[in-house]
C-alpha cells in the first residue's frame, strides 16, 4: 500500500510569500494497482509527485511505501547523463546486487536494444523517454512515479509508448502513480483515478476503474472520460457551493 | 600552418634585431641554440629542468585537489561560501611574493616550503573556477541520482566529475601556466638548483645567451605538456558532446 498524507504544503516565493500549494491531500494506493493523478497544469502534481518520491522532505503529513520502498522513477524530462551510453544509463540506476542483470528482455520490449552504445543526446525524445523508463524498470521498483513522462511526443509515439507500459506494469505488478493532464491517457491506463483541484490542491474525486485495464477500446475509454468529466463536473460545483 | 609562419616571424625579426643591435645584451637565435646544444649536452639543462618540473608537478597536483575540493564545498554550500568568501578573497589578492616569504621563514628554505607556497599561490584561482562549476550543476540530474539511490561514490564520478570536466580543464590550463611562472620565483629565492636558479645566476653574470636558452627551453616543454596531457584528456572527457549535431 502506497499511503501519502499532505496536512500542508507550502513553498516561499521569489518575492518571500508564501504559497499554499497543497492542503489535505490523503492517497492510498493498493499495492499493484496503477493509480493515476489527474489536474490541471499548475496545481501541484509535479510537487505531489516528488514528496511521494521523498525528494521533497518539507510537508507536513506522511508518507509510507510499499515493500522495501526502493523507488523508480520517470521524470516530465528524460533526466538522463548525456555523457554516459544507454546502457551505462540504465546500469548506473541499479544497486549493486543488481549491477550485473540481464537487460535483453527490457530493452527488447522498449524497442531499445539497437541503441544501448548511442550518447542520450544522439537519440530523438521519444527514445530517450524509453531509456529513462527502461531505466525505472530495471531497478525492479516496489514503486514506480511517472511524471507527465509522455507529454510533447507525437500521438502515435505516445501511443506506443502507452501500450508497452501498459506491457510493463502488467507484467511486473508494480505499485505505480501516474501523473497526467490528460483524461483519456489515464482512464486508458489506471485502475484508480485521482481528480485533482485547484491550487491549493487536493484531491476532489476518486473513483475505482472496472478492470481490465489495458482492454478497454478507444469507445470504452471515451465513454469513461465523458462520465468522468460529468461527474468531475459536478464535484467541482459541490465545491463551489459550499 | 599559419602558426609555424607566425613563429618563424617572430624569429626571424628576432635573428634582425639582434644583428642590428650588435649588442651582447640581446644574443642572436644561433648563439643562444649554440648555448642550448651545450647545455644539453653537459646535462645541465635536463636536469635543472627536471628538478623545476618536479615542483611543477608537485604544486600543481596539491593545489588542483585541494582547490577542487574547497571549490566543491563552497560551491553546495551557501553557508560555507558566505563563510570563506572573506578568505578566498584575501588569499586571492596576497601577493606571491608575500606568500613565498612566509613560506620560508616559517617552514624553512627548504622543498616542502616551496611546493607549498606555490600551491597556496594557485589555490583560490582553482577555487573560485570549481565553485563556479560546482554552482552550475544541474539539479535535476541531482533529483534524478537522489530518486535512484546513487553511492556517494557513483554520484561524483557519473554524475559530478563529468559536468565539472570543462571547469577542471580550464583550471588546469591556466594553472599550469601560472605555476611554473612562481616556480622560478621560488627557485631564485631559496632553491639551489632548478631553471628558477640558473636564470638568477646568469642574471648577475648577464650571461643572457643562458637566460634565453633555458626560458625557451621551459616554455616549449610546457607547450608540449599542454598538448600531450592536457589537450586529449579535454578530447576524451567531451567525447560525448563531439558525436551531436
Amino acid at each position: 500500500m502506497l499511503e501519502l498524507r499532505i496536512d500542508a504544503k507550502s513553498y516561499l516565493s521569489a518575492d518571500g510569500m508564501a504559497v499554499e500549494v497543497v492542503r489535505g491531500l490523503d492517497l492510498r494506493l493498493e499495492t499493484g494497482s496503477f493509480g493515476a493523478l489527474i489536474g490541471p497544469s499548475g496545481c501541484g502534481k509535479t510537487t505531489i509527485l516528488k514528496i511521494a518520491a521523498g525528494l521533497d522532505t518539507d510537508f507536513r503529513g506522511e508518507r509510507r511505501t510499499p515493500g522495501s520502498g526502493r523507488l523508480g522513477m520517470v521524470f516530465q524530462e528524460p533526466r538522463l547523463l548525456a555523457w554516459r551510453t544507454v546502457e551505462q544509463n540504465i546500469r548506473l540506476a541499479l544497486a549493486p546486487d543488481r549491477a550485473d542483470i540481464d537487460l535483453t528482455e527490457l530493452v527488447g520490449i522498449l524497442g531499445l536494444g539497437a541503441h544501448l552504445a548511442r550518447y542520450p543526446g544522439e537519440l530523438s525524445l521519444g527514445l530517450a523517454r524509453r531509456v529513462a523508463v527502461a531505466r525505472a524498470f530495471a531497478v525492479d521498483p516496489d514503486f514506480l512515479l511517472l511524471d507527465e513522462p509522455f507529454v510533447s511526443l507525437d500521438e502515435a509515439t505516445a501511443d506506443r509508448l502507452r501500450n508497452e507500459l501498459m506491457a510493463l506494469t502488467t507484467r511486473t505488478e508494480v505499485t505505480t502513480l501516474f501523473v497526467t493532464h490528460d483524461l483519456a491517457e489515464a482512464v486508458q491506463l489506471a485502475d484508480r483515478l485521482f481528480f485533482l483541484a485547484e491550487r491549493p490542491t487536493r484531491i476532489i474525486l476518486e473513483r475505482q476503474l472496472p478492470p481490465p485495464r489495458g482492454m478497454r477500446g478507444k469507445d470504452a475509454v471515451a465513454a469513461i472520460s465523458d462520465e468522468m468529466r460529468a461527474l468531475l463536473a459536478q464535484a467541482t460545483a459541490g465545491v463551489d457551493k459550499g | 600552418m599559419s602558426r609555424f609562419l607566425s613563429l618563424a616571424v617572430l624569429v626571424a625579426a628576432w635573428a634582425i634585431t639582434a644583428a642590428v643591435a650588435q649588442s651582447r645584451l640581446l644574443p642572436g637565435p644561433l648563439a643562444v641554440g649554440a648555448t642550448t646544444l651545450s647545455e644539453l649536452r653537459s646535462g645541465e639543462l635536463p636536469f635543472q629542468m627536471a628538478c623545476t618540473l618536479g615542483r611543477v608537478i608537485g604544486s600543481f597536483a596539491i593545489a588542483m585537489i585541494l582547490g577542487s575540493m574547497a571549490g566543491y564545498a563552497m560551491g553546495r554550500s551557501k553557508a560555507l561560501d558566505r563563510f570563506a568568501d572573506s578568505w578566498l578573497v584575501v588569499l586571492i589578492n596576497m601577493p606571491a611574493l608575500v606568500v613565498i616569504i612566509f613560506a620560508y621563514i616559517w617552514i624553512g628554505l627548504n622543498e616542502t616550503a616551496a611546493i607549498l607556497a606555490v600551491a597556496i599561490n594557485k589555490l583560490p584561482n582553482v577555487i573560485v573556477v570549481m565553485r563556479e562549476g560546482t554552482r552550475a550543476l544541474d539539479p535535476e540530474i541531482d533529483e534524478m541520482a537522489t530518486a535512484f539511490q546513487f553511492t556517494a561514490l557513483k554520484k561524483i564520478r557519473h554524475v559530478v566529475i563529468p559536468q565539472l570536466a570543462p571547469y577542471l580543464a580550464a583550471s588546469s590550463r591556466s594553472g599550469l601556466s601560472i605555476v611554473w611562472k612562481i616556480v622560478l620565483v621560488v627557485e631564485l629565492l631559496g632553491r639551489p638548483n632548478g631553471v628558477g636558479f640558473v636564470l638568477g645566476s646568469a642574471f648577475s653574470l648577464f650571461d643572457m645567451a643562458k637566460i634565453l636558452s633555458y626560458a625557451i627551453c621551459f616554455i616549449a616543454l610546457m607547450l608540449v605538456i599542454e598538448g600531450l596531457l592536457v589537450q586529449p584528456l579535454e578530447r576524451r572527457a567531451n567525447r560525448w558532446r563531439r558525436r551531436l549535431a
